[in-house]
């Protein structure tokens, strides 16, 4: 009985402290830099600059693949703000990929729309609420404006309105990184 | 010596297959079969963590529960093993290669669950295997789970874009499926004598 405790006991440290050992030894990736980067993005997660998101921006521009003036919705600010960061000169945004706008939000025109569930699957923040054949409507709070639920809309009942004021940028990088979280998990 | 492993590795990869003739394992072989990429990374996954967890579970009956006089608690030392090693292989993973460890995702975790390990921890302690035996034990039957399921997988894609009558679409044709790849596999069975 006690030799059965004990063993069983022992077995489960050690296997306790082969696991805190292989944490200590592997510390999960998170490069600091990345998450400096990704903080001054404005986590929109528009993938106006080439990439699915704010964080694989952050990585190609931490990895040097990618240069800093690609985030249209950041604009000027975010662009001086990175180079101020990295230490290096601020470039003009890159116009190809998209023009500096003011903060927007969508809103749908909830007497056109169909309920298809089209610009649900298309929102990366998930930000907007219905079901198939229902009315659906926008979380003003968590829409970013990245303007992904616009072409996808068959009935063009989406439109974006001036947002009413600065999206926070805390809460919408906290969203970013929980809905990581899910991702990874 | 060389006999008697490549019997063992004959015998779990096509004969005593895990899936189909053990039918151990069967929730992540319904479970992710419908896309070969996800199944080939599953097969990965699973081949290394069986073999792996059959050494080290080995290791353990021999030299902690046998001398402790306690090989009454196997099932649970086996299962912490089990879990203990996924887990570390995860954190292992996501530090060294954040890539892969992306491309396995979820399929990673859900290996501490696949009974097909705990099987293989249990049969090597009751067909009495030594520890070279149990490392084969483990990679074969690792083997031979990855080969069922990325066929599978293969299988279940085409049938996808197959006419499947209305009743049959989904899960069912996917279980009559498996159940005539392993009346297929019963053909190895006369090949090995386990």
């Amino acid at each position: 009985m006690l030799s059965a405790i004990l063993g069983l006991s022992l077995l489960a440290l050690t296997l306790a402290a082969l696991l805190v050992w292989v944490a200590r030894r592997f510390p999960a990736d998170s490069d600091p830099l990345v998450v400096e980067i990704e903080t001054l993005l404005p986590q929109t997660q528009c993938a106006q600059c080439g990439y699915p998101g704010c964080r694989p921006y952050a990585e190609a521009i931490a990895q040097g693949h990618a240069e800093i003036n690609r985030c249209p919705p950041g604009g000027t600010a975010t662009i001086q703000a990175l180079a101020d960061l990295l230490g290096c000169e601020a470039k003009p945004l890159d116009e190809s990929l998209g023009e500096e706008k003011p903060p927007l939000v969508a809103i749908i025109d909830e007497a056109s729309c169909i309920g298809c569930k089209l610009c649900i699957q298309a929102c990366p923040v998930d930000a907007i609420l219905g079901a198939a054949k229902r009315m659906h409507t926008v979380i003003a709070d968590e829409c970013t404006g990245c303007e992904l639920c616009i072409p996808p809309c068959p009935v063009d009942c989406i439109d974006l309105i001036p947002a009413p004021q600065v999206a926070s940028l805390p809460n919408a990088l906290k969203r970013a990184q929980r809905i990581q979280m899910q991702v990874r998990a | 010596m060389l006999e008697q492993g490549l019997l063992i590795l004959v015998s779990t990869v096509l004969a005593n297959n895990f899936v189909l003739t053990r039918f151990l394992g069967l929730c992540p072989f319904m479970g992710v079969s419908n896309k070969i990429e996800g199944a080939m990374g599953m097969a990965l996954a699973t081949m290394f963590v069986l073999t792996l967890a059959s050494v080290s579970s080995y290791l353990v009956y021999q030299y902690v529960l046998l001398p402790l006089n306690i090989t009454y608690l196997a099932t649970v030392s086996f299962i912490l093993i089990i879990a203990a090693l996924v887990q570390a292989i995860e954190l292992i993973i996501r530090s060294q290669s954040p890539l892969l460890h992306r491309v396995l995702g979820i399929y990673l975790p859900l290996i501490t669950t696949n009974c097909a390990v705990l099987g293989v921890a249990l049969l090597n302690v009751r067909q009495q295997h030594h520890l070279f035996e149990a490392a084969l034990f483990g990679f074969g039957a690792g083997l031979g789970f990855g080969i069922v399921l990325v066929s599978f997988a293969a299988l279940r894609e085409r049938i996808e874009r197959s006419p499947v009558p209305e009743p049959f679409k989904g899960a069912p044709i996917a279980l009559i499926t498996a159940g005539i790849m392993a009346m297929a596999f019963m053909g190895f069975t006369g090949m090995v004598k386990a």
